[in-house]
């Protein structure tokens, strides 16, 4: 057991851990967070994404140790404070993935919405290209990806407080000539 | 759900510190990096180290340095996309900051590091993978076993070299610097390699990769890394190479080269290529006449084995498609 001193979602953190233990099994068998998820657990899924430092990185992949000192935000973190608490509430990518249909089984949308709340930190306004280059170490396997993109250009939207782009959805529905339902 | 077995972990905050773990140690011990390679193949049972030293916390080897006769010298634990983003290595290096951008995904960019990509094990599709897999199948000469399922009968591993960043090192005319406890020795990156899949390196025990150093290239130089994979990111290369072309000042290729991974153990130096294109100008009908013949001899030059994932006819005909693609692409960068 080592003791294991750093920030997490902004609280500081003193816990212990086997050497052995990744940071990934810290986070959800140690300190019960189960945000982030356990996919593969060998780097080729991205569902373990947690920031460290700001900086999206594999967490089943990373020894408990390496969190030493370190500022890391999980998904639980995203949300800037639960509004019973006094808080904004969700982060506007979190209202961006919901109001957008971004998910199905949900499994890989904490690892998106961390990897893209890192990349619109860096980079306010980022093309399609950039979008695409910072969440394609994240894969879904539900989704198609559309809804996604357009999750995270809807966030950016808000953020510019330009109109959010239509979803394929009403896309599709107008093209059938319906109408979208609410 | 994968466990790491258990070891002990020491994390010390110099070389020296490293270097005397390591000696005190022996072969007990293993060098920790970014751990994008050593971890998963623990997970898999494939080593069972019972202390890691992790060069973290060691300052000295992180950063890109541009040496006083302008060649870069880059500490073995700079991140992948340090290198990949580095404006002096863009410029000095294209072939090698394309190949450090093109390795895995964004996160473990962040995570692995160059050193670390240097000395890669090597990768096979019966070796990389559980236990419990494994053992199913009946374990193979690289871990636990006494037989080769690539090659019938074969008594040598011929698990393939993938790592990404060595082409290019390899034609950047790199050499690397190690250290043990009390000596250290510098080789060309050439010399590094065995033909041997189970154990391709020639180290000692004891040994940090402190260093890699890319003598100054040319102001004409040009280099472009193309990679083969099934999707855009995340996955291992399935070929891997990097071109080198140096221009005199009237614009003409006074050197080539090319060196390809993902074959066999040891990187493969591409024959011929030199005089090849000697003396020809990129963009022109003539470059792009030579490249036909040149396609034709590095596919015969190269064959792809059951190593790795992908059908090996079609990887080879890949080599030929891919040698004319990253050559044109290296040519682009000469009308900047
Ligand atoms: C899903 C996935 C995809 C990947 N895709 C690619 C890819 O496309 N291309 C590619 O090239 N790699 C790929 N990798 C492998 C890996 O991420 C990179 O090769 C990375 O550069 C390894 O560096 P590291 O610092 O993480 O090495 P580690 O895992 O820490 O170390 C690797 C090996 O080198 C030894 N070592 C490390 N540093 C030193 C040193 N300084 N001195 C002596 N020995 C040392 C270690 O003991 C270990 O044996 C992938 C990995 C995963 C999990
Ligand atoms: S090449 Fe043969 S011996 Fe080597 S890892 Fe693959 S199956 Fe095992
Ligand atoms: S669980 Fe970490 S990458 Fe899949
Ligand atoms: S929603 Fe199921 S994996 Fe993305």
């Amino acid at each position: 057991m080592r003791v294991i001193r750093f920030v997490l979602n902004g609280d500081p953190v003193e816990t212990a851990a086997p050497a052995h233990w990744t940071l990934l099994e810290l986070l959800r068998y140690g300190l019960k967070l189960t945000g982030s998820k356990q996919g593969c657990d060998k780097g080729d899924c991205g569902a373990c994404t947690v920031l460290v430092g700001g900086k999206p990185i594999l967490a089943c992949l990373s020894l408990a140790a390496r969190a030493e000192g370190q500022e890391i935000t999980t998904i639980e973190g995203l949300m800037p404070l639960h509004k019973s608490r006094g808080g904004s509430g969700a982060d506007p990518v979190q209202e961006a993935f919901d109001a957008c249909g971004a998910l199905q089984c949900g499994f890989c949308q904490p690892g998106m919405m961390l990897s893209t709340r890192a990349l619109l930190n860096q980079h306010p306004q980022p093309s399609r290209e950039q979008i695409q280059a910072a969440l394609s170490g994240n894969l879904c396997r539900c989704t198609g990806y559309t809804q996604i993109l357009q999750a995270v250009e809807t966030a950016i939207a808000q953020s510019t407080g330009a109109p959010a782009p239509q979803p394929a959805w009403a896309r599709d529905r107008e093209l059938q000539g319906q109408e979208p339902q609410s | 759900m994968l466990r790491l077995p258990q070891f002990e972990l020491i994390e010390p905050s110099s070389l020296y510190g490293a270097l005397a773990a390591l000696a005190e140690h022996g072969p007990d011990a293993m060098v920790l990096a970014g751990g994008t390679d050593l971890l998963p193949n623990m997970k898999h049972g494939l080593f069972e180290p019972r202390m890691l030293v992790s060069l973290a916390g060691i300052e000295e080897l992180r950063g890109v340095q541009v040496t006083s006769e302008g060649g870069l010298s880059i500490g073995a634990m700079t991140p992948l996309a340090d290198v990949a983003d580095h404006p002096e290595v863009r410029r000095r290096a294209p072939a090698l900051a394309q190949a450090a951008g093109l390795v895995a995904g964004p996160q473990l960019r962040s995570m692995g590091t160059l050193g670390g990509n240097v000395m890669l094990d090597t990768r096979c599709q019966w070796y990389n993978q559980t236990h419990f897999w494994r053992q199913a199948l009946g374990f193979c000469l690289k871990k636990d076993g006494t037989v080769c399922h690539v090659v019938a009968g074969g008594k040598r591993c011929v698990a393939a070299a993938s790592n990404d960043s060595v082409p290019a090192l390899t034609t950047l005319g790199a050499s690397l610097r190690f250290e043990r406890l009390g000596q250290a020795r510098t080789i060309a990156i050439d010399e590094l390699w065995h033909s041997d899949g189970a154990n391709n390196k020639r180290t000692e025990g004891g040994e940090i990769l402190t260093r890699i150093e890319i003598p100054a290239t040319p102001a004409g130089h040009l280099g472009a890394y193309g990679k083969l994979r099934d999707r855009g990111s995340i996955d291992f290369p399935l070929l891997g190479m990097a071109v080198r072309l140096d221009l005199d000042d009237q614009g003409l290729v006074e050197h080539a080269d090319q060196v390809v991974v993902a074959l066999v153990a040891r990187p493969v130096r591409i024959k011929g290529v030199h005089e090849a294109l000697l003396g020809l100008r990129p963009g022109s009908a003539d470059f792009e006449q030579a490249l036909v013949p040149l396609a034709e001899a590095a596919r015969r030059q190269c064959r792809p084995m059951a190593n790795i994932p992908g059908d090996e006819d079609w990887r080879r005909e890949m080599v030929a498609v891919f040698t004319r693609r990253t050559f044109l692409a290296a040519a682009e960068g000469a009308s900047d």
